[in-house]
């Protein structure tokens, strides 16, 4: 033990005696751990503020897709109402959504966003609120009324931020009047929740010509008998069906297991990726160490001729070089956490410092310089004492 | 002390066969004060590499301190050297990045002793060569006859049966060569085996015994009087 503290010692004075090399051969380390630390903070940070958004439509939000191509056999709206009708204790309310993509028309102005056509319950089902006017309501649907709500990125956008409730918009070329404001959900924002209108589904329907409905979210009473309502909402529609291949029933939670397992593969692909940067900084500090044997000839010789055994010697290199690397691992931890720093200061993107991930990256930078010290250690430790102390 | 029955070295060149050791018999008791005397090429640096465990005989046998260190293995001639010799070197051979304290440490860190008792060995040894007031300095910051000093230093703090000294004056300009020899002298007088490589007659006639070697052969070993 004291021998390891004393062949740490003698690394750090070999590192500081040669500050500017020890530095280069760092810098392979520091640049990896660096690109690691950043890039997995940057996926950590991106999932975490996709899952807040997923987490924010609530536990009890079932989502029914149907995807089946036959039309003969199909479930209608009206089927499925009629059987959440049946099942009120454990069903609060369920809504249709019919989306596509439409252009906006005021004036001059045009801008190209998300329609999404449904009915009152919508309102109940994910919790979507107007600001000013009203909701969308049953008579609405009955008599297909162009009435349109208007999130509130389209009100900044096409109304410099005016209320525009009363005011006529063009839904691809057809006159809609706006009767309500949805409420800002996402900072008005670009493509965000607050970048979207609300018709009736009946008109949706007939601007779309698309008569099909293939979405539909229902809210359970309560978060427990989420499972328990997927369950006969399932047996249900393999009555319709006989196929399970024809329709997907699935909630947030579900949602968020998915999308976890799927950024925590792009993490690791793109982590694995920075970590080619290591490879490249461990054959750096191999060839280095290399180097540093020749130079240190003569110091091998002496250390042996007064005593010092091969494993001294491996151990003394094995040390210096995961010194090196592990200070580089260290500077390079101190760069990712400074690059998460600066994303999030100037919000150019979210990104999360991962201390578990510091860690392992700490201890990958000590390994790298075992493993490739390994090769230069036992050089140096065979060395043959007669020879070295000759060297010039 | 030192025994060497009949020891070769031979070194192959090519289809050739060179003797640096051509059946070498040599007994050196506790306490002596030896030169090994001889032109370069004669074969004393192979003697002194053998002598100090570097490098094992041909052929032969190599009784150190009672005992036989012709067979042994890299790491048991290590530990050999750490106990029973001390090597100084004309080169004097210190660690440039360690201060004169350090280096006189070195061979006591490869034995495993602690910190305190180290630090006080080293601090005695560098005291018995005179320069207990430069313990911190590095070895570019003192004098070739301080440098050897400090080599002196270290061959001693481990208390080894035989100090093994290769043209220790070398190096070195006559004034520093003279407080070099005397410090050997002294320990000499101290009770310490000296073992001196040496090519040059007047270094040689202050040992207390000469063996001349040349061709790999002992031939001449004399008591001085």
């Amino acid at each position: 033990m004291a021998q390891f503290i004393l062949a740490f010692k003698m690394a750090i004075k070999s590192i500081l005696s040669n500050k500017l090399r020890s530095f280069l051969t760092m810098l392979g380390v520091i640049i990896g751990i660096w690109a690691v630390i950043a890039v997995v903070g940057l996926a950590q940070g991106s999932t975490k503020s996709i899952t807040d958004r997923l987490q924010q439509l609530g536990t009890n939000l079932i989502q029914i897709n149907i995807t089946g191509r036959g039309s003969n056999r199909n479930v209608t709206y009206e089927q499925l109402q009629s059987f959440v009708d049946q099942h009120q204790d454990d069903i609060e309310a369920l809504a249709p959504t019919l989306s596509s993509s439409v252009t906006l028309k005021v004036g001059t102005q045009t801008h190209d966003t998300t329609m999404i056509g449904t009915t009152a319950d919508y309102s109940v089902v994910r919790d979507v609120n107007v600001s000013s006017g009203r909701f969308i309501l049953p008579i609405d649907v009955d008599k297909r009324q162009k009435v349109v709500l208007v999130g509130t990125y389209i009100v900044k956008k096409l109304f410099s931020g005016q209320n525009p409730v009363g005011q006529k918009i063009k839904i691809n070329g057809q006159v809609f009047t706006i009767v309500g404001v949805l409420q800002e959900r996402a900072n008005s924002q670009e493509q965000s929740d607050d970048d979207q209108i609300i018709v009736p589904v009946t008109v949706a329907q007939r601007l779309t010509r698309n008569a099909i409905i293939r979405n539909f979210a229902l809210k359970v009473t309560d978060p427990n008998k989420s499972d328990a309502v997927m369950q006969y909402l399932n047996d249900f529609l393999y009555k319709i069906y006989n196929d399970t291949t024809s329709y997907r029933v699935f909630n947030t939670a579900q949602l968020l297991d998915t999308l976890n397992t799927v950024t925590q593969t792009l993490t690791l692909m793109l982590a694995g990726i920075a970590a080619i940067s290591l490879i490249v900084g461990g054959i750096g500090i191999m060839n280095i160490m290399l180097v540093s044997v020749t130079e240190r000839t003569r110091e091998i010789g002496i250390r042996k001729a007064i005593g010092a055994k091969r494993r001294n010697i491996l151990v003394q290199f094995l040390i210096e070089a995961s010194v090196v690397t592990g200070l580089g691992g260290i500077v390079g931890i101190v760069f990712g956490f400074l690059t998460t720093v600066i994303l999030n200061r100037f919000k150019i993107m979210t990104a999360v410092f991962s201390l578990p991930w510091a860690v392992l990256a700490l201890l990958i930078s000590v390994g790298i310089g075992i493993v490739f010290g390994l090769f230069p250690a036992s050089k140096a430790s065979k060395l043959n004492p007669i020879e070295a102390l000759r060297y010039e | 002390m030192i025994e060497l029955i009949d020891i070769y070295k031979i070194y192959k060149m090519g289809d050739t066969d060179v003797y640096a050791l051509n059946g070498v018999n040599l007994k050196i008791e506790k306490n002596e004060f030896v030169a090994i005397l001889g032109p370069s090429g004669s074969g004393k640096s192979t003697l002194m590499n053998i002598i100090g465990c570097l490098d094992t005989p041909t052929s032969g046998t190599y009784i150190l301190d009672g005992n036989e260190v012709s067979k042994l293995s890299d790491n048991q001639l290590a530990e050999i050297r750490n106990r029973k010799i001390g090597f100084v070197f004309q080169q004097f051979n210190l660690i440039a990045q360690l201060t004169a304290l350090e280096n006189v440490e070195l061979p006591l860190i490869y034995q495993g002793i602690s910190a305190s008792k180290r630090h006080r060995l080293a601090r005695e040894a560098l005291e018995r060569v005179g320069l207990s007031d430069r313990l911190n300095h590095r070895p570019r910051q003192l004098s070739g006859g301080q440098q050897q000093r400090v080599a002196i230093a270290r061959a001693l703090v481990t208390n080894p049966p035989i100090i093994l000294a290769d043209e220790p004056t070398g190096n070195l300009d006559s004034k520093s060569g003279a407080e070099i020899m005397q410090i050997f002298k002294e320990l000499h007088a101290q009770g310490n085996t000296i073992v001196l490589i040496t090519h040059d007659n007047n270094i040689a006639a202050q040992a207390k015994r000469i063996v001349r070697i040349s061709d790999g052969q002992i031939i001449e070993d004399r008591q001085v009087i």
